[in-house]
């Protein structure tokens, strides 16, 4: 069974903005509602300052809270890892909004139920990857199967340092940041 | 889409090794479509949210279009497309399109039209065209365009006797940067793109270039490449750009001063002996000519003129030399600035011939080789104009694409003769030339205005007669010549009908063709099948398999045809009079200009004002896009980015709205303030594009504000006519 997971090469990523709008098209997402997004994050003063691109979805965790809160079932783990969203159980009572730590998921106000970033499931049965690697101009997603030792993931997480966001909180997430910074003179 | 197990094994059976996971797994547009049955299709095609002519591909469900994914074949996306070219569809089924052919019924700018026919429009501006050819000349009937729709109307004008034709793309825009290269190695630095081998750059120098928020696909692709490679970036810009963020060495230089590095680089390259010498000493001319002129820029000189410290003057470039020659100065796009800018890119050309980067790897790539058969389907030539165009100016390199506000000039004063209509064509002049007053005027002054567009702008309202051209996802166009490294040819294609009564440019450039009693000139047979007929014969010409293009793979490679770099018997040929890279130019010694760059100080901004200067948002293409759904909603309106301590000074808050104005006390639409770190303390910066003042679009109308509107001065560059919009000055007025 495959293990999925992203990394984020921020070096690489150009705030373009391709990997939000394939997203929104692909999962009909709707106005004004994102399943990603695209931080830039500045700092220090002039001149001397940085830049931390920073992408951030559903972080897929593997000790989701969404999914332990969520009193339909609805919000539950599939065998590929994935946190997945049966909308047929999802009575919209948001709990899994208040719970999630990165806040990335949504109500969807016309269908009622509640929506974030599925590695776009249907596209992986298809054997394509996720809208948002496909088309991130900066090639910096980067998404494949952690179970996998010869998958691109796989290879990067062995050789390069990474994190996660709010490790802290103890959801241990599957999105992986790499290189956060450019790399200075 | 339901997930199909069949489907997927027919995918990966067809795709190269059925490997999971590929990016894209196609092969051909109608396999996938096949294996998918049903109603689905994937049609092939290039996309325009932009010009930078990606390879898309369609993909369409019950004769709606779905999703647009970027074709793995084509060069310019590589199988992505931007947020952007991801948007199409928003176009595409955007209400606020121009539905219908349409006759203004009342005053000039009041908006009041009425619906009218194909025929009766056509009809309508065939005998205005007329009437105004007979009376003052063919030459009276003039023509601005920007994208695809142009090359239909110049056909006409052309026809007609008239070589009034300008793009904005020419003089408010790339065409200095163009003329630049070409006095110096008798070749533009790129038609589809800039030839720059970033790929394999170690150093990339970024001068006024903005990667990253000026969004041409494959070029970011490549960019991004080169920072994880841990190329070394070199951005000179006043604001921390993206780009300045990934860079080594951010320069925020003083602006108006760039050709003031730019000189100290040279003499700094020169006298330290970093040049190339074997290459400087078989591919050029002028070299003593230019270390002579150069001598007097010194780095203390330079730090002084650009406010940047002499340290990173000089460790900049020397970081630049350790790599030379894989490293490259890209020649930037958007040149328009001070109305010097012509010397400004001269200086970038001459510094990347000492560094030797033309055809070496890293640097720019030499042209592809290919030949393509001449095609013009038997059309007669066209009629001598009866009158010299007007679109060069006094300009004595003023370049084919013309020069707009000439056109404006001579249309306000009738000199050398009149200028009685207008067929603008894609291209929202309001926002695209300096001064609107002076577009405004000589619209005011034609007897006819004839509109082709996709959407009510504010110049579209203007019009006489409006007539609505439908979008790239619904008509065919050309078949593209790409040239990137290699020479191919991409189609553009309909993924499905032309909705409401909107037609394509070539269909109704045909039929005012017919209608003007030019038919000779006209698309070969009647019917909308003409064009792609006519796309068939011209693949042929060129002996490109036309079904391979609009079925299968949506482009085609010419082989042979990439030889990027120079090698024994692989000869750059530079189409200079020497035949060599022209350091120092003896044509523009001939007119009378500086035949090596040299330094002239442009005017600063007055006491508690401001420079205005602008740029790009990744999301959006100019004006066109900001109504368009998903990219509106990503980026709505601008803001003015004024350094913190400034605003501090001034007493304004991170997004408090304000008013500017400039020095001829024009007052924009209000607008947000970003209070940031990110800009020097003189200048402030805004994204162009925005402030519509358009009713009709919805989402756009009155969001945020126009540079355009500020940028009522400009300075004519004296040898191509390009307009520096960047010499306005602006206060910030808090009460908005
Ligand atoms: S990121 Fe939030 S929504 Fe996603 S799995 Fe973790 S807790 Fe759940
Ligand atoms: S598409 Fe890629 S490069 Fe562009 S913003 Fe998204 S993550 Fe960044
Ligand atoms: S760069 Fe973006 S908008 Fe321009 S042609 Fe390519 S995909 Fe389309």
């Amino acid at each position: 069974m495959p293990r999925y997971a992203m990394v984020i090469d921020q070096s690489r990523c150009i705030g373009c903005m391709a990997c939000v709008v394939a997203c929104k098209r692909e999962n009909d997402v709707p106005p004004e509602n994102y399943r990603t997004r695209v931080l830039e994050i500045v700092q220090g003063t002039y001149p001397t300052l940085t830049t931390e691109m920073r992408s951030e979805l559903c972080n897929h965790c593997d000790n989701a809270p969404c999914v332990s809160i969520c009193p339909t079932g609805a919000s539950h783990h599939e065998e590929d890892g994935t946190v997945q969203i049966d909308r047929k159980k999802c009575v919209g009572c948001k709990a899994c909004i208040t719970s999630c730590p990165y806040n990335v998921r949504y109500i969807n106000e016309e269908h009622g139920y509640a929506d974030k970033c599925s590695f776009c499931q249907h596209r992986l049965r298809e054997g394509k990857k996720p809208a948002c690697v496909a088309t991130c101009v900066g090639g910096s997603r980067i998404f494949g199967d952690l179970d996998d030792p010869e998958s691109e993931v796989s290879k990067i997480l062995r050789r390069v340092g990474h994190r996660v966001l709010k490790k802290e909180v103890g959801t241990g997430p599957n999105i992986y940041y790499i290189n956060q910074y450019p790399k200075r003179a | 889409m339901a997930f199909s197990r069949r489907n997927f094994l027919k995918y990966a059976a067809m795709s190269a090794g059925g490997a999971v996971l590929a990016d894209t797994p196609f092969i051909s547009a109608e396999a996938r479509a096949k294996a998918e049955g049903g109603n689905v299709k994937y049609v092939p095609t290039s996309c325009e949210m932009c010009f930078w002519k990606c390879g898309a591909v369609a993909k369409v469900v019950d004769g709606k279009v779905v999703k647009l994914e970027g074709n793995p074949f084509h060069p310019q996306s590589r199988g992505k497309l931007c947020a952007r070219g991801q948007a199409g569809i928003g176009q595409l089924y955007d209400e606020d399109r121009l539905k219908h052919p349409m006759i203004l019924d009342g005053p000039r700018g009041e908006g009041k039209y009425r619906k009218a026919s194909w025929d009766e429009a056509l009809t309508l501006v065939a005998e205005k065209m007329k009437a105004i050819a007979e009376k003052h000349g063919p030459e009276a009937i003039a023509m601005m365009s920007h994208g695809s729709p142009g090359d239909y109307f110049t056909n006409v004008l052309k026809a007609m006797g008239s070589r009034n034709i300008a793009f904005p793309s020419f003089a408010q825009c790339k065409g200095i940067r163009d003329v630049a290269w070409e006095l110096t190695f008798g070749h533009k630095p790129g038609s589809s793109c800039e030839r720059v081998d970033m790929e394999n750059s170690r150093v990339i120098v970024l001068l006024g270039t903005h990667l990253g928020e000026n969004m041409h696909n494959s070029q970011n692709q490549e960019f991004a490449e080169a920072v994880s490679r841990g190329a070394k970036i070199i951005c000179v810009d006043p604001r921390y750009s993206t780009a300045a963020s990934k860079s080594a060495f951010w320069l925020p230089i003083k602006p108006g001063t760039d050709t003031a590095l730019l000189l100290a680089w040279i003499n700094i390259v020169i006298s330290e002996e970093l040049y190339d010498k074997e290459y400087v000493e078989k591919y050029t001319v002028g070299f003593d000519e230019v270390k002579e002129a150069v001598a007097e820029y010194t780095p203390e000189w330079a730090a002084q003129e650009t406010e940047l410290p002499m340290r990173q003057i000089v460790e900049a470039v020397r970081e630049l030399c350790r790599y030379a020659p894989n490293v490259v100065v890209h020649p930037g796009r958007h040149y328009s600035w001070y109305g010097n800018d012509t010397q400004r890119a001269r200086a970038v050309a001459i510094l990347n011939a000492l560094l030797g980067t033309w055809g070496r790897k890293g640097g720019m790539w030499l042209p592809p080789k290919a030949k393509f058969a001449s095609f013009n389907d038997g059309n007669p030539a066209y009629p001598e104009a009866s009158k010299p165009p007007v679109i060069k100016g006094n300009f004595p390199f003023a370049g084919g694409e013309g020069v707009t506000q000439a056109l404006r000039d001579t249309t306000i004063n009738g000199k050398p003769y009149p200028i009685k209509a207008w067929l603008v064509a894609g291209t929202n002049l309001m926002k695209s030339l300096p001064d609107q007053r002076l577009t405004r005027e000589a619209i005011d002054s034609l007897d006819f205005f004839v509109a082709i567009d996709l959407f009510p702008t504010e110049t579209v309202m203007l019009a006489d007669v409006i007539l609505p051209e439908c979008t790239y996802l619904e008509r065919h166009d050309g078949l593209f010549k790409i040239k990137t490294r290699e020479a191919g040819v991409a189609i553009r294609q309909p993924a499905v009908e032309p909705m409401y009564e909107t037609k394509p440019a070539w269909w109704i450039g045909s039929e005012l063709c017919k209608k003007l009693g030019l038919k000779e000139y006209a698309v070969k047979g009647d019917g909308m099948d003409a064009w792609e007929d006519r796309m068939r014969r011209q693949a042929e010409a060129w002996g490109v398999d036309f079904e391979q293009l609009s079925k299968h793979t949506g482009y085609v490679t010419i082989p042979d045809s990439e030889k990027p770099y120079i090698t024994e018997d692989n000869q750059p040929v530079f189409g200079t009079f020497s035949e060599k890279i022209e350091l120092y130019s003896e044509e523009l010694e001939g007119e009378g200009f500086d035949p090596v760059p040299q330094y002239e100080p442009v005017e600063q901004p007055p006491k508690n004002m401001f420079r205005l200067i602008y740029g790009r948002s990744p999301v959006h293409t100019f004006s066109r896009t900001i109504n368009t759904q998903w990219l509106w909603e990503l980026h709505k309106e601008n803001e003015v980015w004024l350094n913190k301590k400034e605003a501090e000074r001034l007493g304004i808050k991170n997004g408090q709205y304000v008013v500017l104005e400039n020095q001829d006390g024009i007052r924009c639409n209000r607008i947000k303030v970003k209070a940031t770190e990110r800009i020097r303390q003189d200048c402030v910066y805004m994204v162009h594009g925005f402030g519509h003042n358009a009713p009709r679009l919805s989402r756009a109308n009155k969001s945020g504000a126009d540079d355009q509107q500020l940028i009522s001065k400009y300075i004519e560059d004296p040898i191509t006519g390009g307009t520096g919009m960047r010499v306005n000055f602006v206060k910030i007025i808090k009460e908005a």
